[in-house]
């Protein structure tokens, strides 16, 4: 059994790597669209500013791009040097969209996007317009196929547990495929990247507008980010992915956690706006409530109930006792008997294997778990809910910001009259953290609200882990923590400083810092940028 | 449509593709960060030699991406035993590659000399740990790998990064190094003219007579006896759902030549290895740079394929407990599976083909120190 502290430890380690990679991610995807949307622009109208909009904002994609690969790296094979025995497990099914996402969607955009950089001279107009498409269309792509992968994690369809090969196997991969908690998954995250994309050229173009310089550039970016983000933070909020949360058992607990709903309500439920869960007692305090909301958004009706907390705890107590039959025919099974009438005992209970393997946490045999382990193992099979509450609530908030920031860039775009307003650009340069905020705590409830499992109802992670020591696991944290820190912080100065600088950046000649009179302090560093 | 037997041999071949794929590619990247401190002696030349690489590197390394993929989709157990057991080693490598992508963009971003380079530092690292470690885990798994399964499959790793780093581990470690440095020395003769060019020939002579030596001489030492092979014994199914644990293996395959000498049209590996070695040092003498990169190529797919024919079908060899050892047979995932990635392989591997050929195509032509500064800024 692999000791609780390499478990806990590679799980820091996984949610700090998955985080950090998630910081360049959204920016990624938004961006990649954007650039296709100014340089379409451009082929379209002819107007060179269109294209050095394209070739600035994508300077900035860069930089961000390059961390983003960086990052990615750790992503692709870190399933096999910490999650060893998940990857073993579940690898039939997993494993396919990774190595389909790597064929399908990195190659063609990391084929392309040297040609984005490099190919201006090379490609016509409409080729490297072409080329651009493509790496958005690839970026999309790849999110697409590794929220498959991870839909899966949350709602494990279109497979089955073979007792001969010890891992669950794949039975269908449609299934798999359009897996309904990975399509809202898929919508709700590329669309927080639009909106991540849009909320970056807002407020750096929204900064230029207050100090004044190269107008007509930033008034186009912004009104360009202005309309794709409202279109973009209304998918986010509209298609969210409160809709999939009906669906399998780790998606329910998971509702019940964000709501800390304890006890199942009639419905509709109401919606906690405010309280402080205490898990201990199984209650909230200080609550304060809006009827009938929750039942409203979570359900999309008012006749449906949403379970409580106390009742699924019940309901998993059960689970967990067909579990340990589960587990004991399994180890006759693999002992040699292979009679017709263990195999049917067996596959009447294996759908709650997995609720047996939870014990493997108290007691290595499973079978010989005690009233009192049965009991903790069932409260622990509902994650931690206060910070699942909170991080919730702050994704919504930022979100509900960011439709309000948008709807009023939009409308000041279209009436032509953002530059006047000054508080509103202001507020666009200070919202600039907000989709970053949502992105995190979005991953945080998704993640942190799937404990204790690390594929729902199948596989906990306590089992997941590999046979590593815990200062194997200590060195690799502190490495990343590391390095990743330093990269980090190149990477901050490199982005504001070419945020500061500006299209000037791109020395066509007709930009800021390039017009000699109106220089100003930045003016002096300007030549020692490349 | 395929039987399962016919769909394990079939990914054995593609996981194979995918190997040779990287190599073939990200080598060359690997191989010119490796020697950019040498053949590059002032920015400007060593602008040149990144510039080279700079479009394709990234879509390249996607080749080592997607094999990692892959092996978790078409071996799990090989994934999920060979990535924790070689922990560490795996790591440096990663740790290595991280340099690379902000590198080469980050590098041209300021003048400073100190800035660049670090950057020029930073990137050869990211050529040479990545190159040497794949050669010692490869030398490793001909050596075999101290792991083994408990009755759940889960695998355990007996052994430290450092006993990696055993004479023939090295050994095979300098083939991987002197093979890809002397990829990254043609593809820079090919590229590149004038004092770079001339420099990256030198590299190349010396680097192909290293490949040659070291190549040979990791067969010398298979021959003579270092090395102890093994084999399979019991009735074994190949058809079969994975158990890997059902079989017994014994160390009977004196110096992994078994398969050679059952099947003598498999020296065509080795052969073709020592003659890719022997083209390169013909072209790089005689200032044939495409000769010379004929040659790196087919001395890396005569190589590779050595390694994969002497061990086949052995693809993960356990030192320690031989019947865990993982082949091409039971460490595979299930005949849906096997089916599903083969229709998406047969679908997208083609095409990844056409593009990155067009962008080849589009990109070609020699990088020279004036057309670098002509355009400081545009350019990496």
């Amino acid at each position: 059994m692999i000791s609780e502290s390499v478990v806990d430890l590679s799980r820091l380690q996984f949610a700090m790597t998955a985080l950090y990679h998630f910081l360049f991610v959204p920016l990624t995807l938004g961006m990649t669209f954007l650039l296709a949307i100014m340089e379409s622009v451009y082929v379209m109208t002819g107007k060179p500013i269109y294209k050095d909009m394209t070739q600035f904002w994508g300077k900035l994609f860069g930089i961000n791009f390059a961390l983003g690969v960086t990052t990615g790296l750790t992503m692709e094979f870190q399933f096999g040097t910490n999650w060893a025995y998940y990857s073993h497990y579940v690898g039939d099914i997993f494993g396919a969209p990774l190595a389909i996402e790597g064929m399908m969607a990195f190659f063609l955009e990391s084929t392309f996007i040297g040609l984005f950089f490099f190919g201006w001279d090379r490609l016509t107009r409409v080729q490297h317009l072409s080329v651009t498409w493509l790496v958005a269309i690839g970026s999309n792509l790849s999110a697409l196929w590794i929220l498959i992968a991870n839909g899966w994690m949350q709602n494990p369809v279109g497979a089955e547990f073979n007792f001969t090969t010890m891992r669950m196997e794949l039975t269908s991969f449609s299934d798999l495929l359009f897996n309904p908690v990975a399509q809202v998954k898929f919508v709700h995250t590329v669309a927080s990247g639009y909106v991540t994309g849009a909320i970056f050229v807002l407020a750096i173009s929204s900064w230029y507008l207050l100090k004044g310089r190269d107008i007509a550039f930033a008034r186009r970016s912004f009104a360009i980010a202005s309309a794709f983000g409202l279109a973009s933070i209304l998918s986010v909020i509209v298609l969210g992915d409160e809709s999939g949360y009906e669906i399998g058992d780790v998606q329910k607990t998971k509702l019940a956690a964000i709501e800390a709903e304890w006890d199942t309500e009639p419905a509709p439920a109401a919606f906690t706006l405010f309280g402080l869960p205490n898990q201990a007692e199984q209650r909230t305090d200080y609550a304060v409530k809006i009827p009938y909301v929750m039942g409203i958004i979570a359900t999309r009706s008012v006749d449906k109930q949403v379970t409580g907390i106390k009742d699924l705890v019940r309901e998993h107590e059960g689970r967990i006792r067909n579990g340990m039959t589960a587990y004991d025919l399994l180890g006759q099974l693999r002992g040699g008997d292979k009679s017709e009438q263990t195999l049917d005992a067996f596959n009447g209970v294996k759908k709650d294997l997995g609720y047996g393997l939870l014990l493997k946490k108290y007691t290595d045999k499973v079978v010989d778990a005690n009233e009192q382990q049965i009991k903790q193992a069932a409260l622990d099979s509902i994650p931690q809910v206060a910070s699942i509450f909170w991080t919730f609530r702050v994704m919504v908030l930022s979100g509900m910001l960011m439709l309000l920031l948008f709807a009023c860039a939009f409308w000041a775009s279209a009436r032509k009259n953002e530059t006047r307003k000054r508080w509103l650009l202001k507020w666009a340069v200070f919202s600039l953290p907000l989709p970053w905020i949502a992105t995190q705590t979005g991953w945080w409830v998704a993640e942190h609200g799937r404990q204790p499992w690390s594929i729902g109802e199948v596989l906990p992670v306590h089992l997941s882990a590999s046979t590593l020591s815990a200062a194997d696991v200590i060195g690799s944290i502190v490495a990343l923590v590391g390095f990743y820190t330093v990269l980090l912080i190149i990477e901050m100065y490199l982005m504001i400083k070419f945020a500061r600088l500006g299209p000037s950046s791109l020395h066509t000649g007709r930009y800021h810092f390039e017009q000699g009179a109106q220089g100003n302090a930045a003016d002096a560093r300007q030549p020692a940028l490349a | 449509m395929f039987d399962y037997e016919t769909l394990k041999m079939i990914w054995w071949v593609l996981v194979g593709v995918l190997l040779i794929g990287f190599a073939l590619t990200d080598g060359f990247d690997l191989g010119a960060a490796m020697l950019m401190p040498y053949v590059g002696r002032s920015d400007t030349e060593r602008r040149v030699v990144i510039n080279t690489i700079a479009p394709h590197w990234d879509g390249n390394q996607v080749w080592l991406i997607t094999a990692g993929g892959a092996l978790f989709a078409a071996w799990p157990l090989v994934y999920a035993a060979a990535f924790s057991g070689l922990y560490w080693a795996l790591l440096l490598v990663l740790f290595a590659l991280f340099v690379r992508p902000v590198g080469f963009d980050y590098r041209s971003k300021l003048e400073n000399t100190r800035w660049r380079q670090s950057w020029d530092w930073g990137l050869f690292v990211g050529g040479v740990v990545p190159s040497l470690v794949f050669g010692v885990a490869f030398g490793n798994l001909l050596l075999g790998v101290p792991f083994q399964f408990d009755e759940t499959l889960r695998s355990s790793y007996h052994g430290n990064f450092w006993q990696l780093l055993s004479p023939f581990g090295l050994l095979a470690g300098v083939v991987s190094l002197s093979m890809l440095g002397l990829h990254g020395g043609s593809w820079l003769m090919m590229r590149t003219e004038g004092a770079i060019a001339r420099r990256s020939r030198r590299a190349a002579q010396w680097l192909s007579l290293l490949f040659l030596l070291s190549f040979i001489g990791a067969g010398a030492w298979l021959l003579l006896g270092g090395i102890q092979g093994l084999a399979i014994t019991s009735a074994f199914d190949a058809g079969a759902a994975l158990n890997p644990l059902a079989k017994t293996v014994t160390a009977s395959n004196h110096g992994w030549l078994a398969n050679y000498q059952q099947h003598p049209l498999t020296v065509i590996a080795p052969l073709l290895g020592i003659f890719g070695g022997l083209l390169a040092l013909l072209g790089a003498s005689a200032g044939q740079g495409r000769t010379a990169f004929l040659g790196s190529s087919l001395a890396i797919v005569g190589a590779l394929c050595t390694a994969g024919f002497a061990l086949f079908p052995f693809v993960m060899p356990s030192s320690l407990d031989p019947a865990s050892s993982l082949t091409v047979w039971d460490a595979v995932s299930s005949h849906k599976t096997l089916m599903i990635m083969l229709i998406a392989a047969s679908i997208f591997v083609p095409l990844i083909l056409c593009y990155t050929l067009w962008c080849y195509a589009k990109m070609w032509g020699k990088v020279t120190t004036a057309h670098i500064d002509r355009n400081p800024h545009g350019l990496y």
